[in-house]
């Protein structure tokens, strides 16, 4: 049943093409204004900031624009408008936990997500600016792995986001406010690596943000060797089992408080 | 404008900025974290400087005058007429066929309707900003820089607000358009938090002087500094804001009145 459900989400948004492309442009236009900037600091800087060469903040930038849809980082609120509307209760109704149900129809947005939304803007950035290919041939499937944890994640904390939904009904603020903390904390901003080591490293460790898409990219510039790949995929899983318990504990406190609004 | 004009714009105003402050809680957390927005911005400028001496050739304090004029320009806009990109909503529900019968302007109803008292938090950061960068940059004050910084935040506000309208307008032809809009608007003010000389080529052609960019915070900053042009423009481009904004908001108004035509309802 889950594969149906995640070829039902392929499905889906392949449909939705011109809102691909006008997404697609935009991350490209994005990926363009962030890739100047760094590279006219790299200029300046002598060629390499904070451990980055060029080349390497080329990937980062190119294949964080990618991962911005891929992850789906912004602009989820299914479940909670679902929670205003009342009609959260037909997905409780089904005899599965609507976590995975969702869950599956994400994974297969995802999919298509990946096949369009990231390789273009990777494909873009490699022929028109410095770009970085990573040099072990091991590297291409342990980010592939590490890509596959960030969306896992993702979705978990979107999932969480929306189930304030069920205390605070009007979840903009929540929304907002997630949409701030994980732009600038995941490293979608500038690399993480820029900031002074003691608050790059309380992140990297204590939040759950840098997971979802400094690790990916910092896994794609092979940043310290294979050890520092393994390691960044190690965290990853990490905040993926912490942020799944705290998504099941908060959904049964959730179904104590609910009310269903409306006849 | 008529009496009762004025009363309906004003009960539209009222009923709107008491449904946003209803959930008390997630309206204070949203007011908070559109300031913390803006501030982000300008984090992420200083954390660049944290790994380099300069950006296109301009130190820290000459770049944060450049963003921080942008920043003010942006924030105004964003509070009086950003709230113009739910037209693509209105179209595509055919919500704006009930805006279109009532008799007033449908783009001051629109901007009404959306009003975003939130926004504020991020018109007062910048307005501090600008005053903490220009009074502690060294200038060398002159009768014609005190103007050019006037009316600097003024010509930035409504060119960014002539942005907002003319993407807006896309959805009148094209409904998916989706975030292309943001490329635009949020777009420009990332290009604007930065000197010119950073970008390059083609990009720098188009953004910065096709579209306009150019004008919103680089050369005013480039006047009020009494600096040359590192790009070798002639110097009359520190005064060219308000031409600009001026033809940017001429050709909006004739996108959203042609826009409006072109619009033949939902069909529902």
């Amino acid at each position: 049943m889950g594969a149906a459900l995640a070829r039902a989400g392929f499905r889906r948004y392949s449909t939705y093409r011109q809102a691909t492309l006008a997404g697609l442009s935009t991350n490209i236009v994005f990926g363009m204004l962030r890739m100047y900037v760094l590279v006219a600091a790299g200029a300046a800087a002598g060629g390499v900031m904070a451990g980055y060469t060029v080349p390497q903040l080329g990937t980062y930038i190119w294949v964080g624009q990618g991962l911005l849809a891929t992850i789906l980082m912004w602009g989820w609120t299914e479940l909670s408008d679902r929670v205003r509307s009342g009609d959260v209760v037909a997905d409780l109704l089904r005899p599965v936990n609507p976590v995975w149900t969702y869950l599956a129809t994400d994974l297969g947005r995802a999919g298509h997500a990946a096949l369009i939304r990231l390789l273009v803007p990777v494909l873009f950035g490699a022929l028109f600016f410095p770009f970085y290919w990573p040099r072990e041939p091991l590297s291409y499937p342990l980010f592939g792995v590490s890509l596959v944890l960030a969306v896992l994640l993702c979705f978990a904390c979107r999932y969480l986001v929306n189930l304030t939904a069920f205390w605070l009904l009007d979840i903009r603020g929540v929304v907002s406010l997630w949409m701030a903390a994980a732009g600038v904390l995941s490293g979608l901003y500038f690399p993480l690596a820029f900031l002074p080591g003691w608050l790059a490293a309380i992140l990297q460790y204590g939040t759950p943000f840098p997971s979802l898409m400094q690790f990916p990219t910092d896994v794609a510039v092979e940043r310290g060797g294979l050890a520092g790949q393994l390691e960044r995929i190690g965290v990853q899983v990490a905040w993926t089992a912490v942020m799944y318990a705290v998504v099941f504990y908060v959904q049964r406190r959730a179904m104590r408080k609910l009310v269903i609004q409306g006849g | 404008m008529a009496d009762g004009t004025v009363t309906a714009y004003r009960r539209m105003l009222t009923a709107q900025v008491r449904s946003m402050t209803q959930y008390r809680a997630s309206f204070a957390i949203d007011l908070t974290t559109q300031t913390v927005f803006t501030v982000l911005d300008i984090v992420a400028v200083l954390v660049i400087f944290r790994v380099t001496p300069s950006l296109g050739g301009f130190t820290l304090k000459q770049v944060l005058l450049v963003s921080s004029l942008a920043a003010i320009g942006f924030a105004l806009a964003d509070l009086l007429v950003g709230n113009v990109e739910r037209l693509r909503h209105y179209v595509r529900t055919g919500l704006l066929d009930a805006v279109l019968i009532r008799p007033l302007s449908a783009l001051g109803q629109l901007l009404v309707l959306d009003f975003a008292p939130r926004r504020l938090g991020r018109v007062l950061f910048s307005a501090t900003l600008l005053t903490v960068v220009v009074s502690t940059s060294d200038i060398d004050w002159t009768p014609s820089r005190v103007l050019l910084l006037a009316i600097t935040p003024l010509s930035a506000a409504l060119f960014f607000s002539a942005v907002f309208v003319l993407t807006a307008c896309v959805a009148f032809w094209w409904i998916d358009s989706g975030e292309f809009a943001n490329s635009l608007t949020y777009g420009g003010r990332d290009f604007t938090s930065y000197p010119v000389t950073v970008f390059d080529g083609l990009f720098r052609r188009v953004f910065g002087f096709l579209l306009g960019f150019g004008f919103v915070g680089y050369y005013p900053a480039l006047g009020i500094l009494g600096i040359p042009d590192p790009l070798g423009m002639p110097s009359f481009f520190v005064w060219g804001g308000p031409f600009v904004a001026g033809i940017a908001a001429l050709l909006a108004t004739v996108a959203w009145r042609t826009g409006l035509r072109h619009y033949k309802g939902a069909g529902s």
